[in-house]
């Protein structure tokens, strides 16, 4: 009885603590929010002034490959819930597959938007200080430059989650390889996940915002 | 005494069924901009449809649905902040439009 009894106060203290880091990488998404939020307040007000020039940048972006990269997105949130359920219910190969998937779907997201999309508006001299970039500035279409200006850096610092995210789930499946989470103790893999369903979750105001405005 | 735990276990087919509505809704959102509504309701269904998706992230990949009163209290606190951030400067460019040649 004694044993049972102290096996029930252990469990208890592993779940208090698992709320607590739930609780803890809450507070720091809502700074998340807060922080990509203000970006979002200057879109919202240059989009209102400019919305002429916005409409007419946005053409340059190439709206499939926005599209596709949110389907990758969607698809790594899938794996990574997939991952959190795998560690609660004990299913050891299927976390470490579906932490790789997810690491591979982040990794994929990160080198359509590194090696695709931006080479093309540096070579189009569209970023900030580039060429064309100027060009826009001097003949008056100063929309068109903040638009870019937005892009770079709201798809910048969204990029920039991704790669922490991508190199937070290596330390994940690290550990999951060496048979550190079990349906006991699963708590990182959650947390780490609730971060990566952030990260989705700005793409998915990104994609309309950037990719399909009129 | 083993698998005691209060956290609710989402199971795979929700997750799925969650990633099905949101490969839809993209691509409705994708066809939606393909109409010409205007600029205000273009952006207003735009942004009903991503704020749904986003919904549907954080119920149930994040767990949200089954998370605590106190949770869903605090998320209340960065959400207002965020409606007025993102309001006050959207009306105070739209009450001084003349100012922006709009």
């Amino acid at each position: 009885m004694e044993q049972v009894l102290k096996s029930h106060h252990e469990v208890e203290e592993k779940h208090a603590g698992l709320e607590g880091a739930k609780m803890g990488m809450w507070l720091f998404l809502f700074t998340e929010l807060l922080l990509f939020g203000g970006l979002f307040a200057a879109y919202a007000v240059f989009h209102t002034v400019y919305s002429k020039d916005f409409e007419i940048a946005h053409h340059h972006l190439d709206r499939v490959i926005g599209f596709i990269n949110t389907l990758v997105l969607i698809t790594s949130s899938l794996t990574m819930a997939l991952a959190v359920w795998s560690a609660q219910t004990n299913r050891r190969g299927l976390l470490n597959l579906f932490l790789f998937l997810t690491i591979l779907l982040g990794t994929t997201f990160l080198v359509v938007k590194l090696a695709v999309e931006w080479p093309v508006k540096f070579a189009e001299g569209l970023y900030p200080g580039g060429k064309e970039f100027n060009h826009l500035l001097q003949e008056g279409h100063k929309g068109q430059a903040i638009f870019f200006s937005l892009y770079f850096m709201l798809t910048g610092l969204h990029g920039l989650h991704v790669l922490v995210g991508v190199i937070v789930l290596l330390g994940i499946l690290f550990l999951a390889l060496r048979n550190t989470f079990s349906s006991e103790y699963y708590g990182p893999v959650e947390v780490s996940g609730l971060y990566w369903h952030l990260v989705d979750l700005i793409w998915i105001y990104l994609f309309p915002l950037f990719y399909l405005i009129k | 005494m083993k698998n005691e735990h209060k956290e609710h276990i989402v199971t795979p087919p929700v997750y799925i069924a969650v990633a099905l509505a949101l490969y839809v809704l993209t691509v409705v959102t994708v066809w939606v901009a393909g109409i010409d509504l205007g600029k205000v309701l273009n952006t207003t269904i735009a942004l009903l449809i991503a704020s749904f998706k986003a919904s549907l992230v954080a119920l149930f990949f994040m767990h949200l649905k089954y998370e605590s009163k106190l949770l869903w209290f605090m998320i209340l606190i960065p959400l207002i902040l965020l409606v007025i951030l993102l309001a006050l400067p959207i009306i105070d460019v739209i009450n001084r439009a003349g100012y922006f040649g709009m």
